[in-house]
């Protein structure tokens, strides 16, 4: 799930032309493929800028914006708390949570993600909508009439979509999440949860104050660049109908037949966030790594 | 009866088919140093390891001050509280800095205020003799100052007893002395200490009682005069003969 690896190897390139190898050599060694990217971006903004086209097609699409971002960060959000504890789960005794959270991350890394976002937004979520109705009829009769009514008073219908297809993601992300808390707690030595423990210090304890704080700073590279590939595959809500925007490019496309336009904006968008924040995630990596 | 502060009976450890220990009995005196030695895979760190429960023993029994060792986590946590351990490679918390990592126990553990924390942390840097390192983090340090932090760690708990797990064998010789130092003015200021090493000048200076284990069970059990001039058994002999000739 890296998504730009070779970003760093583009900032490498670069440098071999301020080298004194034989031309030939550095146009060799040069990273043509980065500046084509580059080119190509600007020649969108380009068109953006004087076709008029094109400016509509960058105008419409751009409303999109807010919702991929906010559907992205709260999703993002979501999972990392959902992978903090599944991932807690994976390397549990506790056999309950240990299975729990291992069905979860395999129930999820099996099935297509496309497919679990239908599967949660318009089977899991009114099937959860059901069981809190029925938990608030039990309030109820239990006399617990307020908390019964609001429980029971929940309408599947009133969630919308947005919030559906944050908590597809969420579900989704939380699992790949796990996989990272979880071998980030165990990249850290055994000495250290042993020394935590004959201190006299819980479990709980050693993990929040001795083990989560070494591990997560290991993982945080590996956390961006999965937010990386989350802000790419929000784009699959837009199967829901969620106007992010994949959904109004689509709409703006089969709307006006202007098909190149649409897809030309939309993807250069989102080379640009995706390359804006590799570049962050590297940055960030490189922080750690002089750090520590 | 003696004033047994640490009492084993008949403990068993088997890792699968192996039988890390194989029915120890050993009683410590409080105020007593007691130093065990043996060849590599005799269940030294194993048994020490069982002491504070690092380890569950496959059977027999562990009693620290008239309590028995059981698996309940809510006591075991109270027992560990009570003894200190200091471990062969330090296991110093890499992101805390020396006085951090003496005083989150102290303040998670112990409930003491960050003010009560930090001042008993910076008695036991003056005792282990780096007070001006309380804000160097581990990597800092070199290993003998990570290893006299780690003790000071252990000792600002106020622990009844303390474990030595071969707390020099990775330290560089010149640093070895700087350890011993501070082991054997706790020896001197009567703290019961159970320690695994082989170093024998420790033994001679402080230790009042050497342990020999070879395969899981106690050999010899005896003084150090004793140990160096009349060995009981023949494996202790062969034993010390490898070790002093080294």
């Amino acid at each position: 799930m890296a998504v730009h690896p070779s970003l760093s190897l583009a900032e490498e390139g670069f440098l071999v032309l301020s080298r004194r190898d034989p031309l030939s050599k550095r146009l060799a060694q040069f990273p043509w493929w980065f500046l084509t990217m580059i080119l190509i971006a600007l020649w969108t903004a380009y068109a953006i800028y004087s076709r008029d086209n094109y400016r509509e097609a960058f105008e419409r699409i751009i409303i999109g914006l807010g919702v991929t971002a906010v559907t992205s960060l709260v999703a993002y959000g979501i999972a990392l708390v959902l992978g903090l504890v599944a991932g807690l789960g994976r390397i549990s005794h506790s056999v309950v949570f240990n299975n729990a959270a291992t069905l979860y991350v395999e129930l999820i890394r099996g099935i297509p993600m496309l497919v679990l976002i239908f599967f949660i937004a318009l089977v899991g979520v009114p099937t959860v909508v059901e069981w809190i109705n029925a938990l608030g009829v039990w309030l109820d009769r239990l006399g617990w009439r307020q908390a019964g009514q609001i429980l029971g008073g929940i309408q599947n219908q009133a969630i919308p979509m947005n919030v559906r297809a944050i908590i597809a993601l969420a579900v989704t992300y939380g699992a790949f999440l796990a996989e990272i808390f979880r071998a980030g707690i165990q990249s850290i030595g055994r000495g250290q949860m042993e020394a935590a423990r004959s201190l006299g210090m819980t479990y709980g304890q050693a993990m929040r104050y001795v083990i989560l704080p070494q591990a997560i700073r290991n993982v945080l590279p590996a956390l961006g660049n999965d937010f990386v590939a989350m802000v790419k595959d929000s784009s699959l809500v837009s199967v829901l109908a969620v106007r992010d925007i994949t959904q109004v490019a689509r709409l703006y496309a089969g709307s006006t037949f202007r098909f190149r336009e649409a897809y030309v904006t939309l993807s250069v968008l989102y080379l640009t966030m995706t390359v804006a924040l590799s570049l962050l995630v590297q940055l960030l990596e490189r922080h750690l790594r002089r750090d520590g | 009866m003696a004033d047994d502060i640490i009492v084993l009976k008949n403990l068993h450890k088997h890792f699968g088919s192996v039988k890390a220990l194989n029915g120890v009995n050993l009683n410590v005196e409080r105020g007593t140093v007691v130093v065990i030695i043996g060849p590599s895979g005799s269940g030294k760190s194993t048994l020490l390891r069982c002491i504070n429960y690092l380890e569950v023993p496959t059977g027999g029994e562990v009693w620290i001050d008239g309590r028995l060792v059981t698996s309940n986590p809510r006591q075991l946590n109270e027992i560990r509280a009570e003894i200190g351990m200091v471990f062969q490679l330090f296991n110093l918390f890499p992101h805390l800095t020396a006085l951090e990592n003496i005083t989150l126990a102290q303040r998670i553990v112990r409930k003491r205020t960050r003010e009560e924390a930090e001042a008993i942390a910076m008695e036991q840097l003056r005792k282990v003799g780096i007070p001006e390192k309380a804000h160097a983090y581990p990597g800092q340090l070199s290993g003998g100052q990570q290893q006299r932090v780690a003790i000071a760690r252990a000792l600002a708990m106020n622990p009844k007893i303390m474990l030595f797990d071969e707390p020099t064998s990775a330290l560089d010789p010149e640093m070895i002395r700087e350890v011993l130092d501070v082991m054997l003015e706790l020896a001197q200021e009567g703290m019961t200490m159970v320690v695994v090493s082989h170093e024998m000048g420790f033994v001679r200076a402080a230790a009042d009682r050497v342990i020999l284990l070879d395969e899981g069970r106690i050999v010899e059990d005896t003084t150090p005069e004793l140990l160096f001039t009349a060995p009981r058994h023949e494996r202790t002999r062969q034993f010390l003969s490898q070790i002093l000739h080294k």
